[in-house]
């Protein structure tokens, strides 16, 4: 190679730019095309006595449209809702008295026959083992139900049409319309719907996307929704109202996620993160009737055990945290009853409780465990005698018992639905703060997303309160 | 009992099923490296997956493929590398992804291109096919979607399409695993020379630009004797592509 010559080419085509003028580009495009067309010509044959498309369009007019697209939306979401909550009951109940009612006992009397040490037996079977236990049982059913009908959803082709409907409101919240496909994701799992926002060009876009990607309800934060729902919210109406009832109550916590999603997203726009809104194609592709089996098995293997496998792993260390708190002793008090009453003041500012801010900082690395955690430290401090000892985690056989234990804890209408928002509106999970890290690079922004949220958890749960007393 | 056959290519003496092994992300020690590129939502990922045994998520909405995806496949005791690019609709503006895509085709320097395109909107998928065709002649063109193209009545002469590219096209329909063996075994052809390509150059350029092109390839062919795109890097410095400027003078293009 002659740098020389490699300069006069450079020159040269410096030279001939300017003879050949402005529209190169242009004119390049548009040769290209032309060739394509000629191609096309040559080779492809359309039966156009047969209408193509046809189902596709009417199916498109019917949901991206002004009057039926946002309805149609919130139906599908309550209805694959709707057949998690009914559909994940029996399992969840059947899992529950194999592995606790069942497994725990014989585990206990197993390691009591062989002589092991009672803190070694509570700390790896009431710690670890039930924390894991209850995390699979309460887990696994709904995973195993909603994954599947969500990804069948993807597969069909509906998501792109939500962005679709989405579009404009986020463009007047300053956001990329392709915010409401990471959003989707992220309604399965925040960390996911992180690393989806790579298909935002902008990067000012991209970050919004990824600090609001946590208003998104994740798969670990359902369940403690559609629970408290169930108990406190679906028992203030008769009984035949109270299914659907809750199911609003959850349905209501997500949408409000998606307004606080527009609200801080309009925010950041107009304030940290100032800047044009760019535009896009978005491509409605055409709906593709799902392999129905192949989604079904591939969402089961992929998705599901790979949630559900993170779940056991943080839960596990989480079971042992709980109970070493609960067990190790400064003065007459456990480590935990110590936390839960200096935060108890600061709980009840908020409506909340110091049972459910220590469980929220114990539930940092999932979400998912924050309702067993509740529990036990709550028999622990009201000292109900639930038959299990300091520190177990527990699954109780009925909705009711579970009922009666947060109500002896002293819990109200208000503080159900004070946990709703606080589900809502808190840090990420540990895996999604070290995903926001790996796609920002940004220590200060990892930052910002974790704590935002928290403090809008604060004031939003604190406002909630002062007024419910107010009135109440 | 009665077996379905799903190809004629696999019941082929040419076609050895059993030197077929999908290696999953095990791509180690590989003897070619294949990519595949194309539009977004034409069922790249589909591919990949049939093609390397892996479960790549895929879904029904463009820009699913975030990452650069890796796997592979064994062919005849030859082991094949497959890199599954984020689709994009052309490699002439500079947003992140086509940028990624233009690269690893260009420095990468794959054995293989695989263009995935659209059956049902060709017209459009050829916009990216006329481009990569400059940048490399060794290319396969697979025909994805056939199956919904039959549904919307579309039929294309895959005969006639091969032979104005100037490279083999096979049909598949990927979802159902069509077409998979017929492409195996292209690729592999490719790879080994037995297949060699003459792929369509763009031809409606105006006269003055197609002028100045010549001049420019037939400076680039002194310097570089061999270079399969001379022509393209000579749109490029046309362009005024800075990132081709530097490649050229660090002599990264060959």
């Amino acid at each position: 190679m002659n740098q020389k010559n490699i300069d006069y080419i450079i020159e040269l085509s410096n030279e001939l730019r300017w003879q050949i003028g402005d529209d190169f580009h242009d004119n390049l495009t548009e040769s290209i095309y032309a060739d394509a067309a000629n191609i096309v010509k040559d080779t492809v044959q359309v039966d156009n006595s047969k209408k193509r498309f046809r189902l596709d369009s009417k199916i498109d007019k019917i949901v991206t449209s002004k009057t039926f697209g946002f309805p149609i939306m919130f139906l599908i979401l309550g209805l694959v809702l709707w057949l998690t909550i009914v559909g994940a009951n029996y399992p969840s109940s059947l899992l529950a008295s194999l592995l606790l009612d069942n497994m725990h006992p014989i585990l206990k009397s197993g390691a009591a026959s062989i002589g092991t040490p009672w803190w070694l037996d509570g700390f790896l079977i009431d710690g670890v083992y039930l924390a894991v236990a209850w995390v699979i049982a309460v887990m696994l059913p709904p995973m195993a139900i909603f994954f599947p009908m969500f990804t069948l959803l993807e597969d069909f082709g509906y998501l792109p049409r939500v962005a679709f409907n989405l579009d404009s409101l986020f463009k007047k919240s300053g956001a990329h319309g392709k915010q409401a496909l990471t959003m989707s994701m992220g309604f399965g799992c925040n960390a996911a719907g992180v690393v989806a926002t790579r298909i935002i060009d902008s990067p000012r876009e991209r970050l919004i996307a990824i600090i609001t990607n946590n208003f998104s309800l994740c798969n670990g934060r359902w369940p403690t929704q559609i629970l408290i729902a169930t108990i406190f919210i679906g028992a203030v109406v008769p009984g035949s109202y109270s299914s659907i009832v809750s199911l609003l109550a959850v349905i209501g916590v997500a949408v409000l996620g998606m307004g606080f999603m527009f609200g801080v997203s309009w925010a950041l726009s107009k304030t940290l993160l100032k800047g044009e809104v760019s535009t896009f194609n978005l491509e409605l592709p055409p709906y593709r009737p799902p392999r129905f089996w192949k989604t079904i098995y591939t969402s089961l293997i992929d998705r599901t055990a790979i949630v559900l496998w993170r779940a056991i792993v943080f839960a596990a260390p989480a079971g042992a945290v709980i109970w070493l708190i609960s067990n190790i002793y400064v003065g007459n008090e456990s480590i935990a009853e110590w936390t839960i009453n200096s935060l108890d003041s600061f709980g009840f500012l908020l409506g909340l409780n110091g049972v459910i801010l220590l469980a929220y900082i114990v539930a940092i690395p999932a979400n998912e465990i924050v309702i067993p955690t509740i529990l036990m430290l709550t028999v622990l401090v009201t000292g109900i005698d639930s038959g299990a000892g300091a520190g177990v985690m527990f699954e109780l056989d009925s909705m009711n018992a579970t009922g009666d234990i947060l109500r002896a804890g002293g819990w109200t209408l208000l503080t159900a639905i004070n946990l709703m928002l606080f589900s809502l509106l808190h840090n990420p999970c540990s895996t999604t703060i070290y995903t926001i890290y790996k796609e920002t690079k940004s220590t200060k922004w990892t930052v910002f997303a974790s704590i935002m949220p928290v403090i809008l958890g604060f004031i939003v749960t604190f406002l909630v309160a002062q007024v419910w007393r107010i009135i109440f | 009992m009665n077996t379905k056959v799903k190809s004629a290519c696999e019941m082929c003496a040419h076609f050895n099923a059993d030197g077929l092994k999908k290696l999953g992300i095990h791509t180690d020690n590989f003897d070619f490296v294949v990519a595949l590129a194309g539009n977004p939502n034409t069922g790249k990922s589909t591919v990949f997956n049939a093609l390397t045994g892996l479960r790549q998520h895929t879904g029904n909405w463009p820009g699913k493929t975030v990452t650069r995806a890796e796997g592979g496949f064994e062919y005849n005791t030859q082991k094949f590398k497959l890199v599954d690019l984020p689709g994009t609709y052309s490699l002439l503006s500079t947003s992140e992804d086509e940028e990624a895509a233009r690269d690893f085709i260009l420095f990468g320097k794959p054995n293989v291109t695989v263009i995935v395109v659209d059956a049902n909107r060709l017209e459009r998928n050829l916009n990216l096919v006329l481009q990569i065709l400059e940048i490399t002649d060794r290319v396969v063109l697979c025909l994805n979607l056939m199956d919904e193209a039959k549904r919307n009545h579309i039929s294309i002469d895959v005969r006639t399409l091969s032979r104005d590219l100037g490279i083999p096209v096979v049909p598949t329909s990927a979802r159902f695993s069509e077409g998979i063996p017929e492409l195996i075994q292209t690729i592999s052809e490719i790879a080994n020379g037995n297949i060699v390509c003459k792929p369509h150059k763009i031809k409606s350029v105006p006269n003055n630009i197609e002028k100045a092109v010549k001049t420019l390839a037939n400076e680039i062919e002194k310097e570089f004797p061999n270079i399969p795109n001379s022509r393209w890097i000579a749109f490029r410095l046309l362009e005024g592509d800075t990132q081709i400027i530097n490649a050229l003078k660090a002599g990264q293009l060959v």
